[in-house]
């Protein structure tokens, strides 16, 4: 069964959405990051989404919910990379994500997650 | 009645009476006062006027006088199109522009009139004759029309882009100065290009400086809302600046929620904002502020 790879680096995990999204492939996803966060005890969740380029309703609110079980597991998300014709029909869709972190690269994101963590670079 | 308007006289009398019907056409035109020296040579107008003729001449003879949208009328339409869209372009009024046409009517009723002897057949015709450049004449203005429409929509577009300026103020820092009335349309342009030139300069944070927009009401609100809510989706933080006081009375009056939106009342303030987000700081120079002491 296809599966989005989730990545450790140190106290993070980093998801990149490389494949067109499905709704199966997001429950999937948000079965098995909540699974590693608990297991990692992972302190930060990063989503690199700039190979998304098309979201509905429902990929919008899964980002979303992520963001808010990772939180309920003491975990901060960042969503980086994310395309201006994306957040344009998050936006038109009413789902300005809040509450959610975004960055505009990994790298950027990684930053900011540090400084939230008060991590030393 | 395909095959050439049985019974009509007119395409044996456009092809028998050519020269005579351009002289009295050209002559038509020329003493108009439709007619502009101004904008279009008498040499110009002769060989349109000659061109269009014979293009007639060729289309009576073949096709139908009724249906000038025919296969044979293509090339009068193609003269027609042509025609409407140099005199749109050149500034002629509707008025000037038709004129072309049915000033064709006065030559070519006299010659009928010499022609056909029979009273009744002389209305016959007379009427054939009327209705055929009519149509033409309103196909004219259509095109001229349809040309201004062209005109009018490119400008439209023109204007869009050039009101929609990103800058970039500093490393990380851009600045979108926004002038004259916001509606969805420009909203969706705005946040695009301002979307786009984050995901270019990979700056951190974008200032939109309101100082232009004349009036904000809840739908300009909501609109600038929304590119702010874009603008954080992408990773930047968003700043609105040059709020005037007559704005924030309204903004509040109309119980609009700005949110956490970061607001500054000029341009220098939300400059001075950012750069401290940035970390960035300008300082005078000792040598200056000394010579300004001194």
């Amino acid at each position: 069964m296809e599966r989005i790879p989730i990545l450790k680096m140190g106290a993070f995990l980093l998801v990149t959405i490389q494949v067109d999204m499905h709704d199966k492939l997001a429950m999937t996803l948000q079965d098995d990051l909540t699974a590693r966060i608990s297991k990692e005890r992972a302190r930060g969740v990063l989503i690199d989404i700039s190979a998304l380029d098309v979201v509905d309703s429902f990929i919008g609110r899964m980002i979303a919910n992520i963001s808010g079980m990772a939180r309920v597991l003491d975990a901060e998300t960042v969503v980086v990379g994310m395309r201006p014709s994306v957040a344009i029909t998050l936006v038109e869709l009413g789902l300005p994500l809040e509450g959610v972190h975004t960055a505009l690269n990994v790298e950027k994101g990684m930053a900011l997650l540090r400084k939230r963590l008060g991590t030393p670079v | 009645m395909k095959q050439g308007a049985p019974g009509s006289r007119i395409p044996a009398l456009l092809k028998s009476q050519e020269k005579e019907i351009l002289a009295d056409w050209i002559g038509e035109q020329l003493a108009s006062i439709t007619q502009r020296p101004d904008l279009l040579k008498e040499s110009d107008l002769r060989e349109q006027s000659r061109a269009f003729l014979a293009a007639l001449q060729n289309a009576t003879q073949r096709g139908a006088l009724e249906d000038i949208t025919g296969e044979e009328w293509s090339g009068v339409r193609e003269q027609l199109a042509e025609l409407s869209r140099t005199r749109a372009l050149a500034g002629f009024s509707p008025t000037e522009t038709a004129t072309f046409v049915l000033s064709l009517k006065q030559p070519l009723f006299n010659r009928l009139r010499a022609e056909v002897r029979d009273a009744e057949a002389l209305a016959d015709e007379t009427w054939r004759a009327s209705v055929m450049l009519d149509k033409l004449g309103l196909h004219t203005v259509e095109l001229f029309q349809h040309s201004r429409e062209e005109v009018i929509a490119r400008q439209q577009k023109e204007l869009l882009e050039l009101s929609t300026p990103v800058v970039e103020l500093w490393d990380d820092v851009l600045a979108l100065p926004l002038v004259g009335t916001l509606d969805s349309e420009r909203t969706q342009v705005v946040m695009e290009s301002l979307l786009q030139k984050i995901v270019d300069s990979g700056a951190s944070i974008a200032i939109i400086d309101i100082t232009g927009v004349p009036t904000v009401d809840t739908l300009v609100a909501q609109h600038l809302l929304k590119t702010v809510a874009a603008t954080r989706l992408m990773g930047a933080d968003c700043i609105i600046s040059g709020i005037r006081p007559q704005i924030a009375q309204t903004i509040v009056h109309l119980g609009v929620n700005l949110g956490e939106v970061t607001t500054k009342a000029t341009l220098a303030d939300a400059f001075k904002i950012a750069l401290e987000r940035t970390g960035a700081s300008v300082h005078r120079p000792k040598a200056a502020e000394e010579h300004r002491a001194g």
